[in-house]
């Protein structure tokens, strides 16, 4: 159950937003994220339900879910709001720390989303170098953030909560260029 | 930027790394026993070269790993980088 006294980290931003053909940025809703370290990914993955077959930089979404694989052994597992506390029950070989509250999602998209971006990302983000279902820790400005390529024209940033506002004003800015 | 090659996620720009000092440097096994002369040398002098130079990387804002890298300290070419505990 949600605390009715918690407060989305964008909740005054995400009235600013700019309806655009070009390119969208949207905050997300919150979700369950837990972090997971293991050397046996398969015995984690079928416990907690996910996929973990993915090589490094590679994210496997199923449904509502999502892993995405950050290292060589490290996961950021993604869920919808609510459901860490049942994950957190199940025993994993290895660490699994729920850390759902520490980031907020955002998501930039359209035709123009990759120029936005590249504004504060200096990863190749050619759809060669960083196609759809690749994701990475990289830096965003002066944050860092892990970035995962959902569709064509599609990034979503997992940002801590205390940076978030400074990525999305940032991004206001890059994608004024293109409104 | 400079374009460093990841061993576990491949190129990527410089600012997602942080340097870590030289590579191949020997922890003794049996520290207490050293003289604070030997220490000394252990912790703070470094080979310095001109040139080819063998040292560690953190890949600190990408997978998070640490791993060896030659450099050229004069061109600030790289020539490889390879994982953490292996040989140059
Ligand atoms: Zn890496």
């Amino acid at each position: 159950m949600a605390d009715p006294r918690r407060v989305h980290p964008l909740a005054s931003h995400a009235a600013t937003v700019t309806p655009s053909d070009a390119v969208c940025v949207a905050a997300l809703p919150p979700a369950t994220r837990l972090s997971l370290r293991t050397a046996d990914a398969a015995a984690a993955g079928a416990a907690l339900g996910f996929t973990l077959g993915t090589p490094i930089c590679r994210a496997e979404a199923a449904g509502p879910r999502a892993a995405l694989k950050l290292g060589p052994d490290e996961w950021l597992l993604l869920a919808p709001d609510g459901e860490a506390a049942a994950l957190m029950g199940v025993a994993v070989a290895g660490s699994l720390v729920d850390v759902s509250h520490r980031s907020t999602a955002i998501e930039i998209s359209g035709p123009f989303a990759v120029e936005a971006l590249a504004a504060f990302v200096a990863l190749d983000l050619d759809a060669a170098a960083f196609p759809v279902g690749m994701c990475s820790r990289t830096v965003f400005g002066k944050a860092e953030i892990v970035l995962w390529r959902t569709a064509a024209e599609v990034f979503r940033i997992e940002v801590w909560r205390s940076f978030a506002p400074y990525v999305w004003e940032c991004l206001d800015e890059s994608c004024r260029e293109y409104w | 930027m400079l374009i460093i090659p990841c061993p576990h996620c491949g190129p990527r720009p410089e600012n997602e790394f942080r340097y870590s000092g030289e590579a191949h440097v020997v922890r003794p096994a049996d520290p207490e026993t050293l003289d604070d002369a030997a220490l000394a040398e252990l912790l703070y002098m470094r080979s310095n070269p001109k040139g080819r130079h063998a040292e560690r990387w953190r890949h600190i804002h990408g997978c998070g790993w640490f791993f060896n890298c030659i450099r050229d300290t004069v061109t600030d070419r790289i020539e490889r980088t390879y994982p953490a505990g292996t040989a140059p």
